[in-house]
Parts: structure tokens; C-alpha cells; sequence
């Protein structure tokens, strides 16, 4: 039972690292652009698809692929922007783009159907099934590898926010729009590159979800937006180490719960959401009340 | 504004008559099955609008009352072996559930505003989902079959047709009188700006929970009627996103938060849907399309048909009727205007 525990702690870690890439993109989408991209669970199927086909049609290596996925993503995530985001202006702006970003979602999901079908489909590459042994433990080659590439984004992201000069603007942004328009930030632009970059690392979170899930349907977006929603409500809108530290702890917990009943697992997930935000509703990091906002 | 206060309750009647001659005129069984799932979103719809429309808080789960509502009747239906007629009288005992289940939601919900609210929503449909799929007496995903009923093919649809267009009717003509009332007016204040509503003495979390209970009384009383039109209670139909996602868009289309909006989006909408996946024969392109339908209203009429037309309207009228004074008061020295906008902004809404 012990050794279980400790198997689902390690295991929990290593996911949530992944899980983390994919909410930091939206909580970084949220704390720019006051917006909560539906589309982010569907956007990572979408990932999970493009690798599918590089690996399957060109047999390029999955995660050699992601040189082709991360910038295809992006550029995607600027169409969606562009195209159906930043017209949307006005006093109900905040739930017009809630929806918009929810049809954008259907669309995709309906046009992956349409490619793909509802069949269910994996990745498949040899660390996919290989796995190596450290304290007892057998770890998944893929986790391990999966987590160390999150890990390299975070950081990559956490550089391009406090050490460049686009991460100030970004930052500013957050802080006070009018206040960032008003020192000659082109907020705009800078929301623009932000949904795209929110967008770019479904690809690398893509590419582990298909590798990791077991195999996914376009269906499987729905699963994966109300997760990452639940974690990035809990790690408090807009903060990225809350982001971090609540997928840690929510896909810890939920591969914990999977020992007893992996039926009710993913209920336990939304009841810590539920009662988290009964008691304190400003998200484990939030520094602002949700319930003000 | 008078012709307005004539012309509303004829348009009413004059709607409500056609709606009934409708299975009488035409019999095809395709058109009819079509008519049916358009009530039954006429008043989902209405009913989603008495809770999001006027209070502005945007729920995308109401599936959460629909699907408690069908597997309640579904299930008691099961259990007391009732067939025919008879299961239609459980439909109340599906409202009643529907609203119980309003109020943790609203308590769990309600704490949370815009955003998170919505998201909250969200994650407290999945949590329905997925308890439907998981418990024993729910069927898990094979469902529950509803009992056969042995009804002429010619006019099977009809029942079904004219208990929706009663409940329908009955849901706008109470979200009409709830609009006018002093609770319809704490509903728009608490829109407007809670806080300040909330400063002039409105009970907001109460008068918000309530008009959550009422709107998934009547979700759920629609949700028994599915499940008994539909012939079983399997979790993927019952509670299903895009149920969530149909009411809002078709509220949206028609005018967010006005009476006739949600009615005039779900009578253009569903059986527009309906009719693209019959003739296209393809799930998956109608689903592309209603996204992009949803695009369109949000990206050209974002404030819905009957505030834009509305607006269109009185724009045009105040040009025909400002012509002739606008040439004889020069610029600068126009009287000063009556504090009176904000009243005549509101009657345009």
C-alpha cells in the first residue's frame, strides 16, 4: 500500500508537470487579456493530432516534431486572436469572448471529427512504452522526459517574462491596461503575441497528453478544459506559480484517489475545486478575490 | 410607446396561434419531430434567460437541471413501471428535482462572479456528467430506456408538441411578468452593478438563487419531456455541452435578457440546426456550422436581433422626426436635454 502511494505521488508529479504547461498558457491568456480560452482543451487535442500525423505520415520523432507543432500552433493561436478576439469589444466583452473562445472549440472539435473521426488514436514511439527503475520505482521513460521538457518551458516562459523587454510589457499589461497604453505599450499587440504564445505550448502539452493518455478522441477536449480550468481557478486567475503549484496538487491528488476508485477520481478533482472556493475564494495564490472581480 | 403596448400582446397571440395550428397543417413526420425539439429549446431557452439573461450571470450549465429533470422521471418511471400516458405526470416530480439541485449550485456558484462563475458552472456540469455515467442507477452509459409507447405514427409527435408549447408559453409569459415585476427590477440592478444593489438594500444572493430555482424548475420539467420524446436517458444526450452551449447562443441571437429574444433565437436556430444535419446527413459539419453561426451573431449582432433591430428602429425615427426641427434650432444653442435618456434607453431594451 505504501509503495502504491509513493508510485502515485511520483507519478502525480511528474503529470502535473505536464499539466502545468498547458494551464500556465491559459492563466497567462486570463491575466493579459481578461479572457479564459475555452478553446485551450481542444487546442491541446489539436497538438496531440499534429504530432499524430508527423509521427504516423512522416515518421518524424515526437518530440523533434514539436520544432513544426509549437510554431504552427502559434501562428493559429494569432488567427484566432486576430480573427475572432480582439473585434469583440463593449460592456459584456468578458462573457461574449467566453463564448467566442466556446464556439472557436466546437468548430475545431467538429472539424477533427470530420479529419480524424471519433475512433481513438495514441502516439506511439519506443519511451512511450519503456520505462526505467529509480528507488524501487518504475518510472515511464515518457513521463520523466515529458516533465524535464515542461519544466525546460516554464523556465523558458518565466525568462521570457522577467528578462525581456516584451515580458515588461507583458507584465504591465496585467497589472493596468490603460496605464500600460498610456507609457506606449502597444497592448494590442502585445495580448496578440501572448494568446498566441498561451496557444503555442498546447503543442509540447499536446504531444504528452497523446503520448500519456492512453489514447484520445477529439471528444477528449471537454475532459481537459474543465481539469486545467479547475486548476488554474484554484492557483488563483492570473498567477502562474499558482498554476504550477495547483496542477502539481490536483493531478497528485487525482492519481492518489485512482488507487481506490478509478471511477470517481476525477470527482474528487472538481469537489477540491468546490470546496476550496468555499472557503477561500481567492484561489490558493490569488492575491485578488475572485469574487470581486 | 403606445403602439408598442398594442402591438405586443397581438404579435403574442398571433405567434401562439400559429405555434398551435402548426402540427395541424402540417403532418410530415420529419417536420413535426423538428417542431417538437424547437418547443422544447423555445422554453429551455426562455427558461435559461429568466436566471442569465436578467441577472447577467452566464450560466453554461443547465444541462445540470435538464439532465436532473429526464433521469428523474426516467428513473421513476423504472421504478413505479409506469408506461403511456401516465409518465407524463412525473414531469413535475423532474422540475421539483431540477430545482433542489439549483440550490447547492446556486450556494457553490453564487459565491463566484463573471469568469469564474461561468467556469464554475462548467466544472459543476462535468461533475453531473460524469456521475451519470458512473452510478448504478443511472444505467451508466448505456442509459435507461424509456417505456415504448404504442401511439398512431401520424400523429405520434402531437402530445409531445403541445405539452412543450405549454410549457413554452407559459415560461415567456412568466418571463414577461417577472421582467416587469419588483424582483425583475433587483434581477437588472444586481446586472447593472451588484454592489451598488446590494448597497440599496437588494438581498442579492437570494434574489439570484431564486431566479436560478425557478429557471431550473422549468429546465427540469423540459429535461423529463426530452427524455420521454427522445426514448432513453443516456448521459452523452442528457447532459451534453452543447445543450449548454444551444440555449446561450440562441438567447444571445435573439437579444440577451429581453422576453421575445431567447423565443425568436430558438425558433430561427434549432430548426435551422435540425434541418442542415438531416439534409447534410453530417454530425460533424452542423457542428461546425453552429459554431460559426455563433461567431457571426457575436462578432455582427453582439447585443442580439431585437436590440439591434430595436435600436435601428428609433435611430430611424428620431432622424424622420428630428428633420424638420434640427434646421430650425442652430447648433450651440439646442435646449438643454431632458434627464429623460435614461428612462427612454431602458423602454428600448
Amino acid at each position: 500500500m505504501g509503495r502504491q502511494i509513493y508510485a502515485a505521488i511520483a507519478d502525480g508529479i511528474l503529470e502535473g508537470g505536464v499539466y502545468a504547461l498547458m494551464a500556465v498558457g491559459l492563466t497567462l491568456i486570463f491575466g493579459v487579456l481578461d479572457i479564459i480560452n475555452i478553446a485551450q482543451g481542444i487546442l491541446v487535442v489539436t497538438g496531440a493530432y499534429l504530432s499524430y500525423v508527423l509521427s504516423v505520415h512522416l515518421h518524424i520523432d515526437l518530440f523533434l516534431g514539436l520544432l513544426v507543432t509549437v510554431p504552427a500552433m502559434f501562428i493559429l493561436g494569432l488567427g484566432i486572436y486576430w480573427a475572432f478576439i480582439r473585434p469583440l469589444r463593449g460592456r459584456e466583452r468578458t462573457s461574449m469572448s467566453l463564448l467566442a473562445c466556446y464556439a472557436v472549440a466546437i468548430i475545431i472539435e467538429g472539424v477533427l471529427y470530420w479529419i480524424f473521426g471519433a475512433n481513438e488514436e495514441t502516439l506511439h514511439a519506443s519511451y512511450i512504452t519503456d520505462s526505467f527503475r529509480v528507488f524501487g520505482f518504475y518510472l515511464s521513460d515518457i513521463y520523466v522526459y515529458g516533465f524535464i521538457l515542461a519544466v525546460a518551458l516554464v523556465i523558458g516562459l518565466y525568462l521570457l517574462l522577467y528578462r525581456t523587454k516584451f515580458g515588461r510589457s507583458v507584465r504591465a499589461t496585467m497589472q493596468d491596461q490603460t496605464a500600460a497604453r498610456l507609457i506606449g505599450i502597444q497592448v494590442n499587440k502585445v495580448a496578440g503575441l501572448t494568446f498566441a504564445i498561451g496557444v503555442a505550448v498546447t503543442a509540447a502539452g499536446g504531444m504528452m497528453f497523446g503520448a500519456t493518455s492512453g489514447g484520445f478522441t477529439p471528444n477528449s477536449g471537454y475532459d481537459l478544459i474543465s481539469r486545467l480550468l479547475a486548476i488554474i481557478i484554484l492557483g488563483g486567475l492570473g498567477s502562474i506559480g499558482g498554476a504550477l503549484v495547483a496542477s502539481v496538487f490536483m493531478i497528485t491528488l487525482e492519481s492518489l484517489v485512482d488507487i481506490w476508485s478509478p471511477n470517481w477520481a476525477i470527482v474528487v478533482f472538481y469537489l477540491a475545486l468546490v470546496i476550496v472556493l468555499t472557503v477561500r475564494p481567492t484561489g490558493m495564490f490569488g492575491r485578488q478575490p475572485v469574487r470581486a472581480q | 410607446m403606445k403602439r408598442e403596448v398594442v402591438w405586443q400582446p397581438v404579435t403574442a397571440v398571433v405567434v401562439l396561434a400559429l405555434a398551435a395550428l402548426f402540427p395541424v397543417v402540417i403532418t410530415n413526420g420529419l417536420a413535426t419531430t423538428i417542431g417538437v425539439e424547437t418547443m422544447i429549446f423555445v422554453a429551455a431557452a426562455a427558461a435559461w434567460n429568466i436566471f442569465s439573461g436578467f441577472s447577467g450571470y452566464i450560466s453554461l450549465g443547465h444541462a445540470v437541471f435538464f439532465g436532473t429533470g429526464a433521469y428523474t422521471v426516467a428513473i421513476l418511471a423504472q421504478h413505479w413501471h409506469l408506461t403511456g400516458e401516465s409518465v407524463f405526470w412525473l414531469m413535475p416530480l423532474g422540475a421539483v428535482a431540477g430545482a433542489i439541485v439549483a440550490v447547492p449550485f446556486g450556494l457553490v456558484a453564487l459565491q463566484a462572479r463573471r469568469h469564474t462563475f461561468v467556469v464554475i458552472t462548467i466544472a459543476i456540469f462535468f461533475i453531473f456528467q460524469l456521475m451519470a455515467f458512473n452510478f448504478g442507477f443511472t444505467g451508466g452509459s448505456s442509459g435507461i430506456i424509456a417505456p415504448i409507447l404504442n401511439w398512431d405514427a401520424a400523429t405520434y409527435n402531437n402530445p409531445f408538441y403541445y405539452i412543450a408549447l405549454i410549457i413554452a408559453a407559459f415560461t415567456v409569459g412568466l418571463g414577461w411578468l417577472i421582467r416587469g415585476s419588483r424582483f425583475g427590477l433587483q434581477l437588472r440592478a444586481i446586472r447593472d452593478d451588484e454592489d451598488r444593489a446590494r448597497g440599496l438594500g437588494v438581498k442579492t444572493l437570494r434574489v439570484k438563487l431564486s431566479a436560478l430555482v425557478i429557471s431550473a424548475f422549468i429546465t427540469g420539467m423540459i429535461g423529463g419531456l426530452f427524455y420521454y420524446f427522445i426514448g432513453q436517458a443516456v448521459p452523452q444526450f442528457i447532459f451534453d455541452p452543447l445543450f449548454d452551449l444551444a440555449v446561450a447562443l440562441m438567447a444571445f441571437f435573439g437579444g440577451l435578457g429581453t422576453v421575445a429574444g431567447p423565443v425568436l433565437g430558438a425558433l430561427i436556430i434549432e430548426p435551422a440546426q435540425q434541418y442542415l444535419t438531416v439534409q447534410l446527413n453530417n454530425d460533424y459539419l452542423s457542428e461546425i456550422l453552429l459554431g460559426a453561426l455563433f461567431l457571426a451573431v457575436i462578432l455582427l449582432v453582439p447585443r442580439g436581433i431585437i436590440p439591434t433591430t430595436g435600436e435601428r428602429i428609433s435611430k430611424w425615427r428620431s432622424r424622420q422626426a428630428g428633420r424638420q426641427p434640427a434646421t430650425a434650432a442652430p447648433p450651440g444653442e439646442q435646449p438643454v436635454p431632458e434627464p429623460a435618456a435614461g428612462r427612454g434607453k431602458e423602454a428600448g431594451r
